[in-house]
């Protein structure tokens, strides 16, 4: 069995799916000729066509409003916006259509389809390029807000969010696209879109993150350990909604929370976490929950990028934060 | 410096605002229950657009967007369309929807403000009404995509207003339908008004009817007073769709008048002359008088139409009155496919267990 990346993970799942199940058509600018601009359709038109690989215009608001119309047919399309920045043309039909058809129509029209963009900082890319708003559309009711962090949950949560009969948006931490490699055995098998991954567990204090932010998390988690810290590291993967119960155990058990994310600190999801936490597991805590996350400025261009984003010692400061209430 | 390209735009006029001929009638309306079929669903809809606003002003009704004077665009495309079509339409289709078979009670109670309007117990496939401008256009898009996609012998018809046309909702549709040589029709209702804003601070296009150019393919204009004129050019349209000969753009020239909804007061910025000069225009005396000088109608039989769509007004008023609000955790229950866990507590919330 050969290892693959998060990048081949999703192709890998987008393959499945246009296999089994005709319905499936992924559309988008450049997905299919090329590929798309991080090849994560690479393949799949020649395999499956034009017709059902759409190479679009070049027009946001185009492939989320086309998008929907294709949905209340019965066809599931994939659509990739190129980067998270891009996507606030086709905003409107995702907040204003997507996320309401089912509900206008008492469940006569349905919209099951998966808006899926790069997002996240770190690979040294123009203005625009590199940003995290998950929590725009975490905001939102009737929307899914998935995020993978390694290539066998970019496998399972793409096949589940394309067979959720829901809208998904779907995050992929571009830094992470050829990070890491691991056997994804190519099964069918998807994961649940309601829970947190425990990827590493530990008494002392809960570290929660998702995206491109796991990486620095379990690095500062492994420094911890050489100190004599276990950090439990959780994955919360399903943004929306949000499996707070895997977290509140977790928080019941060590008693001390840091959030980690990329996101600019005010209205991220770190906060909706916390505040949760601070509801249903305030006497569980044991110290000042922490957030390690973006500043509220304006994701700086590259060469200030690693400035911006939360760093192993930033981590490591916090804990050492909660750490120090005894 | 050579032409590249040109272009002209057709004008379709049928009936003039005396009821005589101006062309050849289309084959459809030589059967005289045909254009009584449309006579007496613009009545209706006139009708009920009179008692929705009655019941609005008396607070038992939200906002309404009235089609006084549009009837004939509403009207004509509405009987347009063939069942197995698709119509997505916009906010001021009212007679359309009643041609699809969406009922009177349906449409206040998607006014009144029960979700359970658009819900629609005929109709399967066809869009809601789509409140933020624009945007059902794209919907068509893909709808119409779908349906070549699976090589359907079937049509796409897609209505919007003249301010619509400003919208890039509207210009991606365009060019989704000339990209993909999409079996789709859009038509523009221009009632020369988008609220307070004339057609003419709208763009400066001389016709809207031209933007389909841009998108590679046919735009003409219609009389929006004349049902005939309108029924005619959009079945063509639409036959061209299923066809396989690719997208057009309709644009029907009416006049709105009536405010913009019953949120309006449309005294503010039209100018009472023109006002009363569109009256002259308005599209059922027209075809009234075209009834009455083929003998298609007389006098008693018009009453009884009157009368009978005055009874099925009332008879919608009745069960709209008379339908029990939703439970409030309804608004739940269609979220999503089904419900996430982390909601059942706010249902129960609602709920007051």
């Amino acid at each position: 069995m050969s290892e693959i990346t998060i990048a081949e993970a999703l192709n890998q799942a987008l393959n499945h799916e246009m296999a089994i199940d005709e319905n499936v058509v992924v559309m988008g600018e450049d997905v299919g000729v090329n590929g798309g601009v991080f090849r994560i359709t690479k393949g799949l038109q020649e395999r499956y066509g034009a017709e059902r690989v759409m190479d679009t215009p070049l027009s946001e608001t185009m492939i989320s409003g086309m998008s929907i119309g294709m949905a209340a047919q019965g066809l599931k399309p994939v659509a990739e916006f190129q980067f998270m920045g891009f996507i606030y043309p086709g905003f409107d039909q995702i907040i204003s259509h997507a996320s309401r058809l089912r509900n206008r129509t008492r469940g006569r029209l349905t919209c099951p389809v998966v808006y899926r963009a790069p997002y996240g900082s770190g690979i040294h890319a123009p203005e625009h390029h590199s940003e995290s708003t998950e929590a725009l559309f975490a905001h939102i009711p009737g929307l899914r807000v998935v995020i993978p962090s390694s290539p066998a949950r970019a496998y399972g949560l793409l096949l589940a969010s394309i067979r959720d009969p829901d809208p998904v948006v779907f995050l992929e931490p571009k830094r992470l696209y050829r990070m890491m490699k691991q056997d994804v055995p190519d099964n069918g098998e998807a994961l649940p879109l309601d829970q947190c991954f425990v990827l590493r567990e530990g008494k002392d204090v809960t570290l929660v993150t998702w995206g491109a932010m796991i990486h620095e998390t379990r690095q500062a988690a492994e420094t911890l350990e050489a100190e004599g810290i276990e950090a439990e590291v959780i994955d919360v993967a399903t943004i929306k909604p949000l499996d707070i119960e895997t977290i509140l155990k977790s928080v019941q058990k060590t008693g001390r929370c840091v959030v980690i994310h990329e996101a600019a600190r005010t209205c991220g999801v770190g906060a909706e976490i916390v505040a949760q936490i601070s509801e249903k597991g305030l006497m569980d805590l044991l110290a000042p929950m922490q957030r390690v996350t973006g500043y509220d400025t304006i994701m700086p261009y590259n060469k200030l990028e690693k400035h911006y984003m939360p760093s192993v010692g930033r981590i490591l400061l916090a804990v050492k934060t909660v750490m120090e209430y005894v | 410096m050579s032409v590249v390209a040109t272009f002209e735009i057709g004008y379709l006029r049928i009936l003039d605002e005396e009821g005589h001929l101006l062309e050849t009638i289309p084959d459809f309306a030589r059967d005289p229950k045909t254009l009584l079929t449309l006579y007496r669903y613009m009545i209706l809809t006139r009708r009920f657009d009179a008692k929705a606003v009655a019941l609005q002003r008396t607070g038992q009704m939200g906002t309404f967007p009235s089609s006084l004077g549009q009837e004939a665009f509403s009207v004509g495309i509405g009987h347009a369309i063939h069942k197995e079509d698709v119509f997505c339409p916009y906010y001021r289709d009212h007679g359309a929807m009643f041609l699809r078979g969406v009922k009177l009670s349906e449409v206040l109670a998607f006014w009144g403000g029960d979700e359970r309007g658009s819900h629609y117990t005929r109709d399967k496939e066809d869009f809601p009404i789509s409140i933020p401008i624009a945007t059902q256009m794209l919907h068509a898009a893909g709808v119409a995509y779908a349906i070549k996609l699976r090589k359907q012998k079937r049509a796409v018809l897609t209505a919007c207003g003249d301010g619509a046309t400003s919208k890039s909702d509207f210009s991606q549709a365009i060019n989704a339908a000339g990209t993909w040589h999409l079996p789709l029709v859009l038509v523009v209702n221009n009632n020369q008004w988008a609220i307070s804003l004339p057609r003419d601070k709208q763009s400066a296009a001389k016709t809207l009817a031209q933007k389909a150019i841009a998108g590679g393919f046919r735009g003409l204009q219609v009389d929006g007073n004349d049902v005939i004129a309108v029924r005619h050019a959009v079945a063509e349209a639409l036959d061209r769709a299923r066809d396989g000969e690719g997208p057009s753009l309709i644009e029907a020239i009416s006049y709105r008048l009536c405010d913009h909804t019953t949120a309006d007061d449309a005294s503010r910025y039209v100018n009472k002359e023109d006002l009363k000069e569109a009256w002259r225009h308005e599209p059922i005396i027209r075809l009234r008088n075209y009834l009455i000088h083929q003998d298609f109608i007389t006098e008693q039989y018009d009453e009884e139409i009157q009368q009978a769509c005055d009874h099925e007004v009332e008879e919608a008023v009745e069960e709209y009155l008379n339908t029990e609000p939703q439970k409030p955790e309804s608004m739940f229950d269609y979220l999503y496919a089904k419900l996430p866990k982390t909601l059942t507590e706010q249902r129960n919330e609602v709920m007051g267990v």
